[in-house]
């Protein structure tokens, strides 16, 4: 919302104050102002001057030499501008004097422009006369600036007046942000309401007394609403004998600066009282209404209509139409109809001020992909007491503009309207509330400011009725605050019992995933929830994949963000391949973050989100790589078991032959692998690249921070190597499982130290070399208890078809 | 005798002096010291002198001994001394060439953020717990005294999966799920992913980050509100930040009100940080509506309290002085790695 401040002191004649100050106070009692911007930014010594002679230039075709009246002196200034003549009145700049811009009327120079007396091939020139773009407007706000040239003030103009006070930029523009509770602030009565209090000086609203010609309105008019649920009052009055003409200097300056163009006297008013009250208002040509009767209703599903905006419209059942005795005329509260749309021919009109549902016309607004400043008010849910102000608002400025006649009484369809909300006024709760000792007497004189009525009898609170955002105590302690000052309120620590501050037992092994992963080289990214259902097809996904149900976004951004993830990989993928693209090595990422997993679909109750650890990287490193940091992750999140190897895990986005589950207690807690040729294709990577998911859930159920002292040992160790030729097929986790099973309670540690296929190991076989290692933790072990043992594993491998060497 | 000694002493002497390599002096020690060396050859050949003049001769071997020892011994420290200089001085290494790092991972500039904000809070008893990102209506909305049609609804730009389910569009439906639990006292924050239909761009993502705080206890004041805030600025941003409080409007609190911090580039001056106003708007907080405290089990005559709602993201790009958000999602290596 946009607003001259002139016109706020319009209603609080005695505020003085900077602009600044203005700005400062305003934001704090919570009408936040955005910026200001002064219009007369730049503008010095710019007087209206009189044209007295005009000359050719000597040397040049194309420029003149003027003698200017200022008043208090005539000057010679050289233009080279088309379209003045002798007698006009121009602004002037003088020397030393600024100007806002250019005449081309591009961006506005920081300092503006300043002007200095000199010379015009030859001839002296002491300023410059100003076209609208140097004053810093345009043609849209002064539509009678002409289209090329200097601009021209109207014969009656003094000369040697302040031109930026007569062209009404001695004005200050504010841009305020109004919060969605305070429907009333969208108006310039709402804020001047707000300055008043602010600046504690009177409100002075304007008095409306409407001077009606006699005739009867119901020989104009009659109105019916057929669906009040959406309409809970429709106003409509009746002007007669218009005659459109400009609007007058002072209405067009408002306008103009609320951003608002001058069209007519008549257009000016409705947007004029739509400003001042926060009201929008619709004028019909009353000669275009069939039937001179108004019919609210809805319209029928598939119907088409012509808005003044000239385009076809399709309409439904939800929206609300305003219609005459035989058409619709207008969409409701959005945009009016081209079949009744005010002409200059006009000759009477009928006004309307309605209130309509809020919800429903912003849905139809959406619908209909038109969004308007009247469906943008109606949509906030407007007060019908105010549609009754309004409307003889813009009929008092009818007659008084003189702009036409006003039919005596008011068309009104109005539902019962909402009471004024009464409170009970209880100063210690408000106290107690903001932890202030303000006085009752202070509370009670800021709600005066604010038009809150106190009676002393029943100590109740009585709010006006455009304060629809105020219902109970709570909303009252912030109107006290506000007025009070948020920046008086004491800042005080909450006191009370202590609690103790924590991370959830989740959040702590999540930390420990984090610190795990960064020690281990990877850095932490963020990826989005959703994604493309096409991610499937990527990751190579069969069609009965289960992964492929998810939860599908009814109003997404787009495809690309139209599912909720259900496997963490793509996120990944894509950023390992935005670093190859990029050309950036060794490239190591996680990420903790949610997949979305739906218990039935469509879905009927909350999905689960499980929070997954994902790995990913390229470059130095292998498989072999990934499976140490899943290691170090379960070692230090307590699980200090040996974690198992499944290479039938199944994920057809893995490399077949690279790829396992990682088990551990028996359940699969997560899966590594490197990633299928085919889907590094898939993702513009000419690399090798490695994944690995961990199930956070499976690890924190499993997770501790218990730890126990096993002692140091005191007992010399034993060691023994074996080496041996091992059929491809057997895994090193089956030679280790052999070897701790058998080993018995003094085996301390095996360890795979050399590992070999090709010469001189015949093909199908590898040859694998371990060192065993066994201890007492009571006693030296004698040779006795290791050979022993020893034989029992061998014999245990020989089973697996593993060749022993010497 | 004693002439014979001098001239051993003076070769050994000579020997020493001339010697310039550790061995060769052991050498020296072995061939006049040891068990065959020429000094112990003279006192084997005592036999042969006199018995009244063995001792006086005796004590000349001694000494002639002594002093090839000093000597000796001088001499190996001296050259010890000068090995050790040759060696350090051998083994000078060019400092500035690059360093063995061990590939530590970054942590996203977000994270650092939120684990910043979690530090202060659990500092000042606060627990730290998470909700559900995919939430019901009721939880979004309803009982954040956001009823079915309000235009807030709208404002938020929710993306819903049908009527009931929504992706949440601010973490206070986290207070409703903390309220309901029926624990009171209540000090907590709520970390997390919320979704609003943002389209893409410098400074929107459809995916964000809020920490939402929540007390409620007997005699909690909005005093409280400002100070516990006030505290946490300067725990953030620096002991002389200086906080604004701006009367604002959300549904599920009241009173309500912004929080500024004095910019923390210009220190309130005004800058290009500031847009020249020299405060940051950093979160939105208030009271929490009687409403939302009653739809959720908690008596307002009883029980008041704050919440407040953070946006990291906001936070990382003002402190790291990241300038486009898609940085955050990109996950490129060399952004990742300046934190």
């Amino acid at each position: 919302m946009n607003t001259g401040l002139s016109w706020i002191k319009a209603y609080v004649p005695e505020l003085t104050c900077t602009d600044q100050e203005y700005c400062d106070a305003m934001t704090l009692t919570g009408t936040k102002v955005e910026s200001f911007h002064r219009l007369d930014k730049n503008l010095e010594k710019i007087v209206v001057g009189q044209i007295d002679k005009i000359e050719k230039h000597p040397d040049a075709d194309k420029l003149i030499v003027c003698q200017v009246n200022i008043g208090s002196e005539v000057i010679q200034i050289v233009t080279g501008a088309p379209n003045v003549k002798e007698g006009d009145k121009v602004p002037v700049v003088l020397d030393g004097g600024k100007v806002a811009g250019g005449h081309d009327g591009g961006p506005l120079p920081e300092d503006g422009i300043t002007i200095k007396a000199g010379k015009l091939r030859g001839v002296p020139s002491n300023g410059m006369m100003c076209s609208i773009e140097e004053l810093g407007s345009d043609r849209n706000m002064y539509p009678e600036a002409p289209e090329l040239g200097i601009y021209i003030f109207p014969q009656e103009t003094e000369v040697g007046a302040d031109a930026a006070e007569i062209l009404g930029m001695r004005d200050t523009v504010f841009e305020y942000e109004i919060t969605s509770n305070r429907v009333d602030c969208y108006s310039v009565l709402g804020i001047a309401r707000e300055a008043a209090a602010t600046f504690r000086k009177p409100f002075v609203a304007p008095v409306v007394t409407v001077k009606e010609n006699g005739e009867r309105i119901e020989d104009y008019i009659s109105v019916e609403v057929q669906d009040p649920d959406l309409c809970p009052r429709y106003c409509a009055r009746v002007c007669t004998n218009i005659k459109i003409a400009p609007s007058p200097e002072w209405m067009q300056r408002r306008l103009r600066a609320s951003g608002i163009r001058p069209i007519n006297n008549l257009v000016d008013i409705t947007n004029y009282v739509m400003e001042e009250y926060g009201q929008p208002m619709h004028a019909f040509d009353l000669d275009t209404i069939a039937g001179h009767k108004i019919i609210v209703r809805r319209a029928k599903d598939g119907d088409r209509f012509q808005t003044l905006d000239e385009q076809m419209r399709t309409l439904d059942h939800d929206m609300l139409m305003i219609c005459d005795a035989e058409k619709e005329i207008g969409i409701a509260g959005i945009m009016g109809g081209e079949n009744s749309k005010i002409t200059d021919q006009v000759k009477t009109v009928l006004f309307e001020a309605a209130t309509f549902n809020g919800p429903n016309i912003r849905k139809s607004a959406k619908r209909l992909g038109l969004r308007t400043d009247a469906s943008g008010k109606f949509e906030k849910g407007l007060d019908p007491h105010n549609a009754k102000a309004a409307i003889d608002r813009a009929c008092q400025l009818i007659q008084e503009l003189g702009c036409g006649d006003v039919v005596s009484g008011m068309a009104d369809v109005c539902q019962p309207m909402r009471e004024e909300a009464q409170i009970a006024f209880e100063p210690e709760k408000i106290n107690a509330l903001l932890g202030t000792q303000i006085s009752r007497e202070e509370m009670l004189s800021i709600f005066q400011m604010l038009e809150i009525v106190y009676d002393g009898n029943t100590n109740m609170l009585t709010v006006p009725t455009f304060r629809q955002d105020l219902a109970c105590c709570a909303d009252m302690a912030e109107e006290v605050a506000r007025f009070f000052g948020y920046d008086k309120i004491p800042t005080t620590l909450p006191n009370g019992e202590a609690t103790a501050g924590r991370l959830s037992f989740k959040l702590r092994i999540e930390q420990i995933a984090r610190d795990v992963a960064e020690y281990c080289g990877f850095s932490q990214g963020m990826n989005y929830s959703f994604e493309s259902p096409k991610v499937f097809d990527r990751l190579l996904l069969p069609e009965d994949s289960p992964l492929r149900r998810a939860i599908v976004i009814a109003n997404p951004l787009g495809e690309d963000f139209s599912i909720m993830r259900t496997i963490s990989l793509n996120g990944m993928l894509t950023s390992l391949a935005t670093n190859y693209n990029r050309r950036n090595k060794d490239v190591r990422l996680y990420e903790l973050g949610n997949i979305y997993l739906p218990r039935e679909l469509p879905l009927t109750e909350l999905p689960e989100e499980r929070m997954q650890l994902t790995l990913g990287m390229y470059g130095e490193g292998d498989f072999y790589t990934m499976k140490g940091v899943a290691e170090e992750l379960l070692e230090a999140a307590g699980l200090k078991k040996k974690a198992l190897y499944d290479p039938a895990s199944g994920k057809p986005f893995l490399h077949p032959g690279r790829q396992a589950n990682i088990l551990y207690e028996g359940s699969v807690v997560g899966y590594l692998g490197e990633v299928h040729p085919l889907v590094c294709k898939n993702y513009d990577m000419a690399t090798r690249a490695y994944v690995a998911v961990i199930d956070m859930p499976c690890i924190v159920e499993k997770a501790t921070f218990d730890r126990k002292y096993e002692g140091i040992a005191r007992y010399p160790a034993v060691s023994r190597d074996i080496s041996m030729v091992v059929p491809k097929h057997v895994l090193a986790g089956q030679i280790e499982a052999v070897i701790s099973q058998r080993g018995g309670k003094i085996l301390e540690s095996c360890e795979l130290f050399d590992i070999y296929e090709g010469e001189q190991i015949r093909e199908g076989y590898k040859s694998m070399a371990y060192s065993v290692t066994f201890r007492a933790k009571d006693r030296t072990l004698e040779e006795g208890d290791v050979t022993a043992v020893m034989k029992k594993i061998l014999n245990g491998l020989e089973a697996l078809g593993i060749e022993l060497r010497q | 005798m004693k002439e014979k000694l001098e001239q051993i002493k003076a070769e050994a002497l000579r020997q020493i002096q001339s010697s310039n390599a550790l061995d060769k002096l052991n050498e020296i020690r072995v061939s006049y010291l040891g068990k065959k060396g020429e000094l112990t050859a003279v006192l084997k050949s005592m036999k042969d002198v006199a018995a009244e003049e063995r001792p006086k001769v005796g004590q000349m071997v001694n000494e002639a001994r002594q002093e090839i020892e000093a000597v000796l011994e001088e001499a190996m420290a001296r050259m010890e001394q000068a090995a050790l200089e040759a060696r350090l001085k051998n083994e000078t290494i060019d400092v500035t060439l690059p360093a063995t790092k061990n590939r530590v991972g970054h942590r996203h500039p977000n994270f650092i953020a939120l684990e910043e904000v979690e530090r202060i809070f659990i500092g000042m008893g606060y627990e730290v717990v998470e909700g559900p990102e995919v939430e019901t209506d009721y939880y979004n909305f309803e009982a954040l005294n956001i009823p079915a049609d309000h235009p807030a609804k709208d404002e938020q730009d929710t993306f819903f999966i049908n009527g009931d389910f929504l992706l949440r569009t601010q973490t206070s439906s986290t207070q409703v799920h903390e309220m309901e639990k029926g624990k009171l006292p209540i000090r907590m924050i709520a970390p997390g992913r919320v979704f609003r239909s943002d389209e893409v761009d410098a400074t929107h993502s459809p995916s964000f980050h809020q920490v939402e705080g929540l007390v409620i206890d007997r005699h909690i004041t909005f005093a409280d509100l400002k100070g516990t805030l006030a505290e946490f600025a300067r725990e953030l941003f620096g002991e002389e930040t200086r906080v604004k409080f701006r009367p604002h409007h959300f549904n599920f609190t009241e009173p309500s009100a912004e929080m500024d911090v004095s910019c923390f580039k210009c220190g309130g001056k005004g800058c290009r940080f500031c847009k020249g106003s020299g405060w940051i708007e950093i979160l939105g907080c208030g009271m929490v509506h009687p409403n939302v405290l009653t739809m959720s089990g908690i008596d307002p005559q009883e029980y008041t309290g704050f919440a407040f709602g953070v946006g990291l993201e906001r936070i990382a790009l003002l402190k790291y002085e990241i300038d486009d958000m898609r940085l955050l999602y990109e996950n490129d290596i060399r952004f990742l790695k300046q934190f």
